[in-house]
This record gives C-alpha cells, sequence and structure tokens, in this order.
C-alpha cells in the first residue's frame, strides 16, 4: 500500500477539495492538509525504500507481468519526495497569496482540485512500473495542464491552452503509437520483463526505432530543440501557483522517463542515438538561453530557462554512464526546486510591483530587500556560483563530459552558465537595482505590501535549495545509489 | 435553435428509461460476460443526451440523480474506495473481495466507473449544447 499512497492522497483531496466549490476556507484547508498528507507519504516512502530497497506493488495481485506494477525504487522516490516538497509549498503559496490576486471565484474552485490532480499524475510517473500505465499517467498531466491553462478563461488563456494542447496531443498520439509498436516487438509493457525480452537479439534489433518515436514523444512533452517553441508560448498565462508547479515539474518528469527508459528498460540502445541526443542537447541549451536574453518579461525569461536546462538534463542523459546518470538526478531535483522558487518569486514581484515586464518596474532591492536576498539565492543556483546546487549539478555533468571527452558538449555547458548569469542579472538589475522608472524626485511609487505569509511558499523553497548546496553529500550519495544500475548493461560506449 | 420533432419529444422520456435500464442492464452483465461500467456509462450518456437533444438539457439534468461534476466526483470516489477494502486485508491494492452470490467489491468499482462515465460525459454533452450550467438553477 506504501508505495501507491503518494498518488492516492492527492487523488482523494483533488476529490475532497473539488466538492467544496462553495466552501473557499473550508477547500484551502483540505487541500493544506492533502499537501502535508501527501509529503508525510512521501518522506515514508523514501525512508523504507532508503532503508530496505525499493518496493513494488501489483494492482489487484494479478501475477506480473500481467498486473499494473508501480515500482518504488531509489530515484523514484527521491523525486517523488522533492514533487511532494514543491507540491506543499505551491499550495501554502497559493493559500496565502489568494487575497492578494484576484482570479474569479470559479477559477480559484478549480485551483486546487487540480493542482493536487496533477500531482498525482506526476507521482505515478515517477512510480510507473509499465508502459501503458505510464502513458495513462501522462495524460493526466496533460489533462490537469489543461484544466490549469484555461483557468483564467479569458482569450490569451484559450490561446495558450491550444497550443499547448496541440503539441500535447501530438507528444501524446505519438507515445501511444510507440508503446503499441513495442508492445507488437516484444509482447510486454511491464519494465522488467521488457528488460528481460531486451536479451533476445532478434528482439532488440526491432526495437531502435519504436524506441526512438517513443524518445521523440518524450522530448516532445521535455520541450527539447527543436520542440519548445510551445512552452514558453503557453506557460506565462498560468496562474502563478500553477506555474510555479508545471514550470518546476511537467517538463522534467518527461527527461526522467527518458533516462528511466534508455539507461534501464531499453539499456544497449545503439550509440547514435546518445551521440544525437548530446547534439540536441547542446542546441537545446544555446537556444533556450538565447531566447530568454531576448525577452522582457520575466515569465518568458524564465520559461526559456527551462528550455536552456532541459538541455542539461539531456546531456546528462546522452553521456550515458552512471555517473552522467547520478549527475542528472541531482540536477533534476536541484532544478525542480530553484526553477520552482524563482517562479514564486516572480509572483511576488507581481504583488509588490504591479508587473511583469521588467522595463516597467525598478527598486525592489531598496522597497523589498527579502525579496530581492531570496532571488538572489534562487537565480545564483540557476546559474551553478558555488556553493550553491547548481553548482554541483553543473559540476557533476560537465566533469563526466570532460572525462568522456565530449569537448564541445562539456564547453557549451560552461557557455550557457554564462549566458544564465546574462538574464539573470539582467532581472537582477532591472528588477531590483535600478530606480522605478517612473521614479520623480519625491521618491518612486509605493510598492504594494506584502503580507508576511505570502514569503512562506518561497521560503520553505529556499531552505532545500540551501542545503543542497551547503551539504549535497547526502543526496548525492542516495543518488548515486540509486542510478548505479542504470547503463550498465551494455552501454554504448 | 433547430425545430423539434413533436415523434422524438415525445418518445424522449420512455426512451431514456429504456437505455437506462439497458444501461444497467450492461453494468451488471459485465460481471461475467462482455459489458460493465465503462461501456453501460456510455449508454447512459446516450440516454441523458437523447433528452438533451429532443427536449432541453434542463430536462436531461432532472432525469440525473446529481449535477454531472459531482456525479462523476461520486464515482470516481467510490472506484478508489472499492479498492481499500481488499487492501485493508493486507492485498495489494485494487484487490477485490468476492462472497457468495457473485456480489463483490468490483460491482463497487464498475458502479463507480459507469457514474464516473455518465457525469463527466454528460458534462461535457451539456456543455456542447450551450448550456453554462444556468438552466439547472
Amino acid at each position: 500500500m506504501l508505495p501507491l499512497a503518494p498518488v492516492l492522497v492527492p487523488l482523494l483531496t483533488a476529490l475532497l477539495t473539488a466538492s467544496l466549490p462553495h466552501h473557499p476556507r473550508l477547500r484551502g484547508i483540505t487541500s493544506l492538509a492533502g499537501a502535508l498528507a501527501l509529503l508525510a507519504s512521501a518522506v515514508a516512502l523514501f525512508l523504507h525504500v532508503h532503508q530496505d530497497g525499493a518496493m513494488s506493488v501489483a494492482l489487484g495481485n494479478w501475477p506480473l507481468p500481467y498486473a499494473i506494477e508501480f515500482v518504488a525504487d531509489g530515484l523514484g522516490t527521491a523525486l517523488v519526495l522533492t514533487a511532494a516538497l514543491l507540491g506543499l509549498c505551491v499550495i501554502a503559496h497559493a493559500l496565502a497569496t489568494a487575497a492578494g490576486t484576484e482570479p474569479a471565484e470559479q477559477a480559484r474552485a478549480g485551483l486546487h482540485p487540480l493542482l493536487h490532480a496533477l500531482l498525482a499524475a506526476v507521482m505515478a510517473v515517477f512510480l510507473a512500473g509499465d508502459l501503458f500505465n505510464l502513458y495513462v499517467w501522462f495524460e493526466l498531466m496533460l489533462i490537469a495542464t489543461l484544466g490549469l491553462l484555461v483557468l483564467g478563461a479569458e482569450r490569451r488563456h484559450a490561446e495558450a491552452a491550444l497550443k499547448y494542447f496541440a503539441t500535447s496531443m501530438l507528444g501524446t498520439l505519438l507515445m501511444l503509437a510507440a508503446v503499441g509498436l513495442i508492445y507488437g516487438a516484444t509482447g510486454h509493457l511491464n519494465f522488467s520483463a521488457l528488460q528481460g525480452a531486451m536479451r533476445d537479439p532478434q528482439v532488440a534489433a526491432a526495437l531502435p526505432a519504436p524506441v526512438t518515436l517513443l524518445l521523440l514523444a518524450l522530448l516532445l512533452k521535455a520541450g527539447v530543440f527543436p520542440l519548445f517553441l510551445w512552452l514558453p508560448a503557453s506557460y506565462h498565462t498560468l496562474p502563478a501557483a500553477a506555474l510555479a508547479l508545471i514550470g518546476g515539474l511537467l517538463t522534467k518528469v518527461a527527461l526522467y522517463v527518458v533516462m528511466r527508459l534508455l539507461g534501464g528498460v531499453f539499456a544497449g540502445m545503439p550509440g547514435l542515438l546518445a551521440e544525437a541526443l548530446g547534439w540536441l542537447a547542446v542546441i537545446t541549451m544555446i537556444s533556450g538561453v538565447l531566447g530568454a536574453a531576448y525577452h522582457w518579461d520575466i515569465r518568458r525569461i524564465l520559461a526559456f530557462h527551462i528550455v536552456s536546462q532541459i538541455g542539461y538534463l539531456l546531456l546528462g542523459v546522452a553521456l550515458a554512464s552512471p555517473a552522467g546518470a547520478a549527475g542528472t538526478a541531482f540536477f533534476l531535483v536541484h532544478n525542480v526546486l530553484v526553477k520552482a522558487q524563482l517562479f514564486l518569486i516572480c509572483a511576488l514581484i507581481w504583488m509588490a510591483a504591479g508587473h511583469h515586464d521588467l522595463r516597467r518596474i525598478g527598486g525592489l532591492y531598496v522597497a523589498r530587500p527579502l525579496l530581492a536576498v531570496l532571488f538572489l539565492i534562487g537565480a545564483f543556483s540557476l546559474v551553478g556560483v558555488p556553493p550553491s546546487s547548481g553548482f554541483w549539478g553543473k559540476l557533476l555533468l560537465v566533469r563526466e563530459a570532460f572525462a568522456q571527452d565530449r569537448l564541445v558538449w562539456g564547453g557549451a555547458a560552461l557557455g550557457v552558465g554564462l549566458l544564465t548569469l546574462y538574464s539573470m542579472s539582467k532581472i537582477w538589475l532591472e528588477g531590483f537595482w535600478k530606480p522605478h522608472p517612473a521614479a520623480r524626485p519625491e521618491g518612486a511609487p509605493a510598492h504594494a505590501a506584502l503580507h508576511p505569509a505570502a514569503y512562506a511558499g518561497v521560503l520553505a523553497l529556499t531552505v532545500p535549495i540551501v542545503a543542497l548546496g551547503l551539504y549535497p553529500e547526502a543526496a548525492l550519495r542516495h543518488l548515486e545509489l540509486a542510478t548505479q544500475t542504470l547503463w550498465l548493461v551494455g552501454g554504448p560506449r | 435553435m433547430t425545430p423539434r420533432s413533436a415523434l422524438l419529444a415525445f418518445a424522449a422520456r420512455p426512451l431514456y428509461w429504456l437505455l437506462l435500464a439497458a444501461a444497467l442492464w450492461i453494468l451488471l452483465r459485465g460481471h461475467n460476460e462482455p459489458g460493465g461500467g465503462f461501456i453501460g456509462g456510455l449508454v447512459a450518456v446516450a440516454a441523458s443526451s437523447l433528452v438533451a437533444i429532443a427536449l432541453d438539457t434542463a430536462a436531461a439534468r432532472r432525469l440525473q440523480p446529481l449535477a454531472p461534476l459531482p456525479l462523476a466526483m461520486l464515482g470516481v470516489g467510490l472506484a478508489m474506495l472499492s479498492g481499500l477494502a481488499g487492501a485493508a486485508t493486507g492485498a495489494p491494492y485494487l484487490t477485490h473481495l468476492w462472497t457468495a452470490w457473485g456480489v463483490s467489491t468490483v460491482m463497487l468499482f464498475d458502479a463507480g466507473v459507469f457514474l464516473a462515465v455518465w457525469g463527466a460525459l454528460t458534462g461535457y454533452v451539456y456543455a456542447l449544447l450551450a448550456d453554462n450550467g444556468q438552466a439547472a438553477q
């Protein structure tokens, strides 16, 4: 039962919160209690797996490989824990700032059920033990995200939702086709059964094409070059809390699946695939960061940075080694937290300054010093200044790239770090440092007051980010242990 | 609106109950033969849609036990909870318990699926018929 708890708890919370459309207060309490219960179950599962090794549940007690199986291993539970923490922070933020933002009452009624449904789907993807189940939960992620995108019920929301829906639907169809082809070639959907079937050279020879198709679908969902244009075009219209959750988690979930499939289930795919992924990663990194450098809307800058960070993660996957996988996993945990923290800060900037456009705001360093410090922590982590969590993630990836003589890949990762610094300092200089553009001799226009509770979500996310930077050993040791089996079976090199 | 057929409007209610009875029969038949909650739910959706098109969505809503969204949520909740009974005995989640005469927690699960499909899809149908929920009040 324990491995299923992180899926069932948010599903139940989604149901409960949805059945309270006219009781905002009770709904908020239920939502927060559900998020706390989710975190508790994630911690319990993580500790259990950490001590006693991987657990699995075959739903309905059907015999494997026919049962729907959920597998909780070291890597999956680490990410479940990260996502549960993120979920709690995001929901706390949504509740604390509910008074400051003013979406329609209807929209707020839909927000919490959809956030919990999204969390349930993400958890299930982290724990899924077979391909079809994985596909189903990806689909639920798509539906929940789509619901969040149209919450605002304005024209721009419909436009963003349409862009998201079109690309996601394409990805979903490709994924379903690929799952079908893989089932046709192997006769299995269960991960461990697939791994067993791969030992037959004839079966393995039939797989590169369908697996590549599956990868294509996942890369589309992850926002990899040249399939990323939907992402910055749709994300910036989301409600702040949903943006932090989606921007922090969603694309990374697809990357996690790519790593799990290529490194574990389908280990032993031709080296050419890793080669192609590596170059895609480099282009993705660069195009994301260049897109960010061009924009002035903080949300768009951060959304383009998601694309760039996806490049780093893909680079780690392309390195196709246990060390690369450990680096990817660490970077994944770090990036989920930092990205969400920056998106929440961006929401606070909007609440204080009334705008997302950097050209129209300023002077926040004087007006809101705490916000400035929190932003600096997040921005330094994203850039990878030592000793921040991003530094360790990038160090692991770049070191492994150089160790494999991938000089261009490693060099690109370093160069993109510099460009990240550029757009983070742009936000810093324009939003925090420069005086407010409308400032007159008698002083800048007043910023809106921020209730101390509004900082709750951001603060709660900043603590693990700082901890991960100052003391990365524990997390790293856990993730190295969890990823040591990836790419062991006759890797590409 | 398009002109309505008097014949269809007259027949809609009897047909609704007939279709609903068929839906329930399919739901129960699914226990041992082809059928089940999903297909039964779809037939129930057809029944509600027929009334919604032949008369109006308000009439279709009145014939349903609950509004579409609560109905769907009740269904999902039932299906989720039906799996807990088996889990309480220590078996994996969704392991179902059986008693004599074929009564089991599977039935609860199937009924949940039935309600979820009926609620969710009628919600879509009513929305597509340009009823934004005002008619029910």
